[in-house]
């Protein structure tokens, strides 16, 4: 078998050996022990590897972990609407109206977010949204409020403001790189077949920025759904998510098996909304050259 | 025919440059009007001002006796065929031909109708359902065509249309073009660099040189009679032979060195008679090789082949005329029986003072 490899063919294993041996270590293993477990159960220290649902059927009974992972899918998809709406603009401005020659400077500055760790940029929103915060004491102190906003931290709407920040670049880039790719000339032909600015935006612009769109939308989404940092620290009792329920299972609860099926559950979630995306895509990519 | 566009001291800076300086003209109903230019020489500015894509420094733009200048592109009775055909690539070609009925009012079937006849005036007759990346360059074209033919605009504006496409397609076009044209009885402007183009299908043909127009004239007199040098070096080819010119009552004598003397009427000095060092134009079919037996109608001169380049229909030869520094470039037709001569061979050619242009 090895003998009839010819030496491009060795050449192309010999390269990819190591990345792929990497990913097969760093990725299949892991998820497969973790769908292993999620067929067992925790038997007080042990782990009974008898083939069972039981994991599964307690999920799907008890409330909790269903309002776990709708919680988790509406704060996805509410930092997805708003990283993809308030970053359609900016992609927009930097495409349309910055000068050629200024957009890779606009790219840089909108990567700066990037130079702090997540960590710090977490904690940096608690400073602002606290109660005794950068809003707060500002609203306080300018007498529109007289208590300060409880609204803003330790709850779902801080897990939201702080995931759409982190998030904004991955959504700016791609509908950035959509946008860039539009013939200009499109625009002019649209206007000159008697289309107002807004009409053309409307009819070519977006259309064609769909895939970029589409592409942001995943982006964002996908990791949003098991973002665990954020809702841990910015969530308080009410804004936990089901990324926190796997981390209490595994390391507090000392029920890996539970932990494991609920991580399953919440990947099929996303694999099947993000399947609606990818099937959205291929309809909007249907027809482009 | 009735006034339709009418420019007046029209000037467009970009910043210092000077784009377009002082353009004046008027363009009628129902004419075929070309822009002829090397590139850079504005043509595509002017076309894009005439859309309102580009806004003018000072002058006005009148289309149908309305003046153009806070009226946007849409809202102009233009309609425009780009380079790049601006075909939409997420539409079909039905949706694409039908993309500026929205605001018409048609019914849906009305607007089906419009379509399929817009498809079949340009010979697209049952592309409707095609997706817009499957056709070829000339069927985007032709879609392009029927997208703006379909509104009924007083003025279609073509911005060179036929510069992407192959040289046979290129001239099937032409011919499709003028014809649509004449159907249609649209004005229509075309921006070109071909010259060639230019002189087969306008009624009027402005050359213009680095923001102004150089001549403004039919075909006929623009090759025939070429107003300045720049203007008869650009439109075709042309023989230049420094001479001397004496002025007398009804024009000049001019001595062209090396063919001979001769009396040309005033007409022929489209720059006005002038006198002593003049440059001579000579078109290269006015001037002709005589084979053996033939006799020159007007006058002769002794020349060597110099260079001989064979096109199939026609032969162009490069020959050398004493006292005359450079080669004169003679097409001939290669008719039944009439040989091709070889390079170093001595031959006599023919020319008659009649096609001379002296600047």
């Amino acid at each position: 078998m090895a003998a009839r490899l010819s030496a491009e063919q060795k050449r192309g294993i010999g390269l990819v050996a190591a990345p792929f041996s990497y990913a097969i270590m760093l990725l299949a293993v892991p998820l497969l022990a973790i769908v292993l477990f999620s067929f067992w159960t925790q038997d007080f220290m042990d782990v009974d590897t008898t083939f069972t649902l039981n994991n599964y059927r307690e999920i799907v009974e008890k409330p909790i972990y269903f309002s776990l992972l709708q919680r988790s899918l509406y704060v996805s998809l509410c930092v997805t609407l708003v990283t993809v709406v308030l970053a359609y603009p900016v992609a927009y401005f930097v495409s349309f109206k910055v000068h050629p020659s200024r957009k890779s400077l606009w790219l840089f500055l909108i990567t700066i977010p990037f130079w702090t760790s997540y960590l710090i940029r977490v904690f940096l929103w608690k400073v602002i949204l606290g109660y005794n915060g950068v809003i707060n004491s500002g609203l306080i102190n300018l007498g529109i409020i007289e208590e300060p906003l409880t609204f803003i931290l330790y709850n779902v709407n801080a897990v939201i403001i702080t995931l759409a920040h982190a998030f904004a670049p991955f959504a700016i880039l791609p509908i950035f790189v959509a946008l860039e790719k539009i013939d200009r000339s499109l625009l002019e032909a649209a206007q000159d077949l008697g289309e107002s600015k807004l009409m053309t935006f409307l009819r070519v612009t977006l259309p064609l920025s769909m895939p970029g769109l589409v592409a942001a939308v995943l982006i964002v989404f996908i990791p949003t759904i098991g973002d665990y940092v954020t809702p841990e620290l910015m969530g308080g009792a009410g804004g936990k998510l089901i990324a926190n329920m796997i981390q209490v299972q595994f390391l507090q609860l000392n029920n890996a098996p539970l932990g494991a099926a609920i991580a399953i559950v919440a990947m099929l979630s996303v694999t099947a909304i993000s399947l609606l995306f990818v099937f959205l895509n291929r309809r909007w990519l249907r027809g482009r050259s | 025919m009735s006034e339709l566009i009418k420019l007046t001291g029209v000037q467009k800076y970009y910043g210092d440059y000077h784009a377009l300086r002082d353009i004046n003209l008027t363009i009628d109903q129902g004419e075929f009007f070309s822009l002829l230019g090397p590139s850079g020489c504005g043509k595509t500015t002017l076309l894009r001002t005439i859309a309102g894509f580009e806004g003018v420094s000072s002058g006005t733009v009148m289309i149908a006796g309305r003046d153009m200048a806070d009226v946007p592109p849409n809202l102009r009775p233009t309609n425009m065929v780009f380079q790049s055909y601006a075909i939409f690539p997420h539409l079909s070609v039905a949706e694409n031909v039908a993309f500026g009925l929205r605001k018409s009012g048609m019914s849906k079937a009305d607007k089906a109708t419009a379509v399929d006849e817009a498809l079949t005036m340009v010979g697209l007759a049952g592309y409707g359902a095609r997706a817009a990346h499957a056709l070829s360059g000339g069927q985007r074209q032709r879609v392009a065509l029927a997208r703006a033919l379909i509104l009924k605009p007083k003025v279609l504006l073509l911005d060179e249309p036929l510069s992407a496409l192959d040289k046979k397609m290129r001239e099937h076009m032409q011919v499709e073009l003028i014809r649509l044209q004449r159907a249609v009885g649209i004005t229509f402007i075309l921006v070109t660099h071909d010259q060639e183009e230019a002189l087969v299908m306008s009624d009027r043909i402005a050359v213009m040189f680095e923001g102004e127009i150089g001549q403004l004239a039919d075909p006929e007199t623009l090759y025939r009679r070429p107003n300045s040098r720049r203007v008869a070096e650009f439109i075709g080819k042309m023989n230049f032979i420094n001479g001397t010119a004496s002025a007398t009552d009804e024009g000049a004598k001019v001595l062209v060195p090396g063919l001979g003397k001769c009396t040309i009427p005033a007409e022929q000095f489209p720059q006005g008679v002038t006198t002593g060092e003049v440059a001579i134009g000579i078109r290269p079919e006015t001037l002709a090789i005589l084979f053996e037996g033939d006799k020159a109608p007007r006058h002769e001169a002794e020349a060597v082949v110099d260079e001989v380049v064979y096109y199939g229909d026609m032969t162009y030869y490069d020959v050398r005329v004493s006292e005359v520094e450079k080669p004169l470039t003679i097409a001939m037709k290669n008719l039944i029986g009439r040989p091709v001569l070889d390079v170093g061979a001595k031959t006599r050619i023919a020319w008659d003072e009649r096609s001379l242009v002296v600047f």
